[in-house]
């Protein structure tokens, strides 16, 4: 039977809360509901989410908010200038402007971060989950792969990929995805092993539930509270793990303003111009703040062992 | 004892045999299988191995006589077969960027990032775990969110930068530690190499002021690495705790009495340590590809600077026998925790 | 309920604060200063790939060989058109100009207390040119194979050694080759003790030492160290000091910290910032040379507009060579806008090229590009060579011209570069031996264009087709008269820079940062002049 949607506000929180839900619908968005609460109770993690929605914002705006081309500079007069007002995080070493190359470089920071994410994250649930669960031969073959992968110096993956598919920031995402599952991997093969064997596994198993719909709907749900804690503290690493790449001449090629691209070129003045790593350096560890506030405040109002 | 006890016996042991011959055969298929790929990579890695060797100013014939020598015009699995020949019989070859034998360079670096990497680990987890546990403690407290945001730190910026930065102000400016390198010159020939572990050889000998000084050496890069691995340490062990503070054991022995420091350390700690074994033994594996970097800034004869020159040189040999160290270490640290897996936490012996 | 809990128990606070205390006072502070009587240098020599002067040519090995073998005669590095006897007492070329004679000095021993007699020197060219290994051509160039060198180089008396070349080449010209490494003279004796399956002691060298310079190589560390030690057989000036360490140090600003605090000499490889602010310390000073050693754009003449002439040249004038001069290279190079480097015979200081937007894009509409076009440059990621292709991309932007960079590492782009599947390559050339012909041999020479050439000069490399050029490059090594052969240098950088498809950009200075107290450093134009053994503190 299906129940109508009340009109008023008041009425709205109560019929999202209630004890009783009526249709399967209800009873998800009220979860959703219940989620997004605990989550808002945490200010720190709204303090995240707000950072991310700012990055966001500054990617789509990028165009109205840089005061300058990030592609323009002039050797003989601006360059190396210190933070001043004309330029507030100073320029660099081919007379352009840092911030307007800060605000222009949140889209490719965005678009590795969350490309990278959405790959190597799920590949690695999955194999942890199904290996975990599995158990026996399968077990075995996951994790040698998974063993592998994690033994492959990136970097010989990475000049694979200028071989197969020439140098980009696109190719470099894809060669840190590939490199960055195994973790992951294994954290869900570890959570995956704890819960194997408990009681609520057995019942489900007893219903007569696959294999596979265990695996989907009731194991990886409990392992993707640790999976996003990690996956978030890696945010950091992708992106200077693209900088790193970029030493090898796979990763962005210039004059693209990626982030982690520029602290590599500030390399060299590190010891008397330091603005120019700075500046990049200060973007990259505000958004790693953001996203790391944001998953710890995801896992706490995910987590229903963490529930209250 | 029965014939159904001596029986049983058998079997277990039949069977024991089998899982260590199983066991044996997956490992070699991994190494197998970890050689192959890198092989065939490195044939399709758009460099020229012959360049290293022969150099841009080398005349044609030079160039096409040492890629013959070299058997490079040979079919890709005939190339790979020769190589696993050579590898069973120990051979691993000779670098064409050091001209000694790649077991000798191995040898030689291998000891230096293993010395940096385990020392870190030490810092980062003799430090992260109890920081951990106290943010957990005291969950959401001054402490909880100090530790947070100093480990996000060590994270987020780049490791060159935190390596030249505090390279400027240990050494330089405060001359509190050594700088770059393993050994000051003075001292350069005065320790006889055995192991390869500076501190070891050192002691062995009995140069206690070579000691000091490698330790001197040492300690800045190994912090370095231990503060990343700290940073990611504390916050799983935080995490891992936080788990288990809630869980109804806890409770229960609060109430039966016991003292909270023996039920945070005895209790919550031993079940919290069954996850964090792994994701210690990770971090160590992390260390080991991390050292790259801190081994340029730092001066640090060590594998990943010698895999990575290889690499960028195309010098398969020596890549290769650097793979099949690296990958060894890997494959023998997650079989390290797996281990431990099953040794500490009774829930995941399978029945 | 918060608990107040006590996180650890007092006992274990204790045990963990002397701990700390512990730790703590066994961070002896270190000793800051370079032993006396040995010189450390912090040097990036991650190209050494062997010891042996027959088969070394890379920059590191080179002046270590410098260092440690000695030929028949070395160029004064001060006037590097003199010749100076170094093995050789004297030396003379017949009146037919192709057989030349050399007596050796008397009573000369290796670093071994072997003695060192014509028989070495005649067996160190042999093996050479036996081995025929990648510096070879420095001596097969003259006529000499596998086959007939036993004949053309032979030993007429105990210290008497001749040598039959094919052409009447200009002898300045064989004389500047014999003063390169690969003709540096081996200890026989020892060499031949060491010869495995009569490998002429080629694997054993690789590694170790047969030498009578000035300095003796004790030990090379593949990354990690070079020690070189005085050599008390030497036969002229000795070292002034005992030891020479060079210490492996990739990071330029490594290099500077360790060179500030004293725990080295000699820095080797600062780059400009680093020596902009060094210049303020009182404590350390700066030398530098000009090398021979020049950076160019070279365009792919496969790629059919770079092919067309008004385009090569409009590239010529969208470089910003002023603003490049004043800041990327500033200290470590000088705008430079020939294929001969200063110091060599004949090289011009002509610079006629300035950035000019305006001309640039007359020649593109002339050449039928008014809107520009799209093209590739590959580019390693070291500087300065990264920051100059950026600067060029925007200043070539401005004249229609959009430009991709496709960075790479060293070998990656160099396999590129040879297989001429390049646009644009941004690269340099350092001489091989001090004379113009090894500029020329290379930047105005392609005497095979086809496929399947038999070298890869640079201007093969770029498909550039010059048969007169080549005919007149050959002609010049030829020539015997010093004035003439000037003269035919100069015609032909005049019309390299008319035509060729090379933007010249700038010669390589190079700087060597060290502390004041060391006294004597003078780096050479070539890599195997720079002696260490003439510097002391």
């Amino acid at each position: 039977m299906k129940t109508s949607i009340v009109r008023t506000q008041g009425s709205l929180h109560d019929w999202l809360m209630s004890e009783r839900p009526e249709s399967r619908r209800q009873a998800t968005l009220g979860r959703a509901y219940g989620t997004w609460n605990a989550f808002a109770r945490n200010r720190l993690a709204l303090v995240g989410l707000g950072i991310v929605v700012l990055l966001v914002l500054v990617a789509l705006l990028a165009g109205v908010l840089a005061p300058y081309s990030p592609y323009v500079g002039d050797l003989q007069t601006t360059r190396l200038l210190p933070p001043s007002v004309a330029h507030w995080l100073g320029t660099d070493d081919q007379g352009r402007d840092i911030l307007s190359r800060l605000i222009h470089g949140s889209r490719i920071t965005l678009y590795v971060v969350v490309l990278v994410a959405v790959l190597a994250a799920p590949i690695g649930l999955l194999v942890g989950t199904v290996a975990g669960y599995a158990g026996g031969w399968v077990d075995a073959v996951l994790m040698r792969i998974t063993d592998i992968f994690l033994a492959f110096p990136r970097l010989i993956l990475a000049l694979a990929f200028v071989a197969a598919l020439g140098p980009g920031i696109g190719n470099a995402v894809i060669a840190i995805a590939i490199t960055s599952w195994p973790p992951y991997a294994r954290i869900a093969r570890a959570e995956t092993l704890t819960i194997r064997h408990t009681d609520f596994i057995a019942a489900v198993e007893l219903v007569g539930a696959s294999p596979w719909r265990i695996v989907l709907r009731h194991i990886m749900p409990l392992c993707v509270s640790s999976v996003i804690v990690r996956v978030t503290l890696d945010m950091a690493g992708i992106i200077l793990t693209a900088a790193g790449l970029g030493f090898l001449g796979l990763g962005a090629q210039p004059p693209m303003p990626e982030w982690g691209a520029m602290i590599a070129n500030g390399r060299q003045y590190v010891l008397d111009q330091w603005w120019v790593a700075a500046g990049p350096g200060a973007a990259i560890f505000l958004v790693s703040l953001a996203f790391n506030l944001l998953g710890d405040g995801l896992r706490d109002a995910l987590d229903p062992k963490a529930a209250k | 004892m029965s014939a159904a006890g001596q029986a049983g016996r058998v079997g277990r042991s039949a069977r024991a045999l089998r899982s260590v011959a199983n066991f044996l055969v997956v490992i070699a298929l991994t190494y197998l299988g970890l050689l192959a790929v890198t092989f065939f990579i490195g044939r399709v890695v758009p460099i020229d191995p012959v360049l290293a060797i022969v150099g841009d100013r080398a005349p044609e014939h030079v160039v096409a006589r040492v890629r013959e020598e070299l058997g490079l015009n040979k079919p890709l699995y005939q190339q790979f077969g020769i190589y696993l020949q050579k590898v069973a019989k120990g051979d691993f070859g000779t670098s064409v960027l050091t001209s000694n034998p790649v077991l000798q360079d191995i040898r030689r670096t291998f000891p230096a990032t293993i010395e940096l990497a385990t020392l870190g680990i030490l810092i980062g987890a003799g430090l992260g775990v109890p920081l951990g546990v106290w943010a957990a403690v005291r969950r959401g407290g001054l402490v909880d969110q100090v530790v947070r945001v100093m480990g996000l730190i060590g994270y987020s910026v780049p490791i060159f930068w935190l390596g030249l930065m505090a390279l400027v102000l240990f050494y330089a400016k405060l001359d509190w530690v050594a700088g770059p390198g393993r050994l000051d010159v003075s001292f350069e020939y005065s320790v006889p190499l055995v192991s390869g572990f500076l501190l070891l050889d050192a002691a062995r000998a009995g140069e206690w002021e070579a000691f000091g000084n490698a330790f001197s050496h040492l300690i800045l890069p190994a912090s370095l690495l231990g503060y990343f691995s700290l940073a990611y340490i504390s916050r799983m062990t935080r995490s891992f705790m936080l788990n288990e503070l809630s869980q109804e054991y806890v409770v229960a022995a609060r109430a039966k009495g016991l003292s909270e420091t023996r039920i945070i350390w005895r209790h919550a700690l031993r079940n919290a340590m069954v996850p964090l074994v792994t994701v210690i033994a990770l971090s160590y594996a992390g260390l080991l590809e991390g050292s790259v970097l801190t081994e340029t800034v730092f001066a640090w004869p060590g594998l990943g600077l010698y895999i990575t020159n290889s690499l960028q040189n195309a010098d398969m040999n020596a890549v290769l026998g650097g793979t099949i160290v690296v990958g060894t270490i890997f494959v023998g640290l997650n079989l390290l925790s797996d281990l431990l897996y099953r040794l500490l936490d009774p829930r995941t012996r399978s029945r | 309920m918060k608990h107040s809990t006590p996180l650890m128990s007092r006992r274990m606070l204790g045990v963990a604060a002397a701990c700390v205390l512990a730790f703590g006072s066994s961070l002896t502070p270190a000793l800051a200063a370079t032993p006396k009587d040995t010189l450390v240098v912090a040097f990036a020599f991650d190209d050494i790939i062997t010891m042996d002067p027959g088969e070394a040519f890379e920059i590191s090995a080179g002046e270590i060989m410098g260092n440690t073998y000695d030929r028949l005669m070395r160029y004064d590095v001060n006037d590097p058109s003199k010749l100076l006897p170094d093995l050789a007492k004297t030396w003379s070329v017949s009146a037919d100009g192709k057989v030349y004679t050399f007596e050796i000095k008397p009573g000369l021993k290796f670093a071994s207390g072997n003695a060192l007699t014509a028989e070495d020197v005649v067996f160190s060219l042999q093996r050479a040119v036996l081995l025929d290994k990648t510096p070879a051509f420095i001596l097969t160039q003259f006529g000499f194979s596998k086959e007939n060198v036993k004949d053309k180089i032979k030993q007429t008396g105990p210290l008497t050694v001749t040598m039959e070349v094919d052409k009447e080449y200009a002898p300045t010209f064989v004389y500047n080759c014999l003063t390169a490494n690969v003709a540096g003279i081996v200890d026989k004796k020892l060499v031949m003790a060491n010869e495995k399956d009569g490998d002429l002691g080629y694997a054993w060298l690789k590694t170790n030492y047969a030498g009578s310079g000035p300095m003796k190589l004790r030990e090379w560390r593949a990354n990690e160290i070079v020690t070189m030690e005085r050599n008390d057989n030497y036969h002229g000036e000795k070292s002034k000091l005992a030891r020479v360490i060079y210490r492996f140090v990739k990071e330029a600003a490594t290099q500077r910290l360790l060179l500030e605090k004293g725990d080295v000499d000699i820095a080797r490889n600062l780059t400009p910032q680093d020596l902009e602010a060094v210049a303020k310390d009182k404590a350390i000073k700066t030398t530098a040379t000009p090398k021979g050693t020049v950076y160019y754009f070279s365009l792919n003449q496969k790629n059919p507009n770079l092919a067309k002439p008004e385009v090569r040249e409009a590239f010529k004038w969208l470089v910003d060579y002023d603003a490049i001069g004043k800041t990327l290279i500033k200290n470590i190079g000088v705008v430079h806008q020939n294929f001969l480097p200063v110091g060599l015979l004949g090289a011009s200081t002509e610079k006629p090229y300035k950035l000019d937007v305006k001309k640039a894009k007359a020649l593109l509409a002339k050449a039928g590009l008014p809107d520009g076009f799209k093209v590739t440059i590959d580019m390693r990621t070291t500087q300065p060579v990264q920051g100059i292709t950026e600067a060029f991309q925007q200043t070539a932007k401005q004249a229609g011209i959009d430009i991709e960079i496709l960075p790479g590492d060293g070998k990656q782009t160099l396999t590129k570069y040879r297989a001429r599947t390049h646009d644009i390559y941004i690269g340099q050339w350092g001489a091989d031996y001090w004379d113009p012909h090894t500029n020329a041999d290379t930047f105005a020479r392609n005497p095979d264009n086809s496929d399947a050439p038999k070298s890869k000069p640079l201007a093969w490399r770029n498909a550039w087709d010059i048969p007169e050029l080549t005919k007149q490059a050959d002609a010049a090594v030829l020539e015997r008269d010093g004035k003439k052969r000037k003269a035919m240098y100069e015609k032909m950088q005049a019309e390299f820079r008319k035509t060729s498809p090379f933007v010249m950009l700038y010669q390589q200075t190079e700087v060597a940062a060290m502390r004041s107290n060391v006294q004597g450093l003078k780096i050479g134009p070539t890599s195997d002049s720079t002696y260490m053994f003439k510097v002391s503190k």
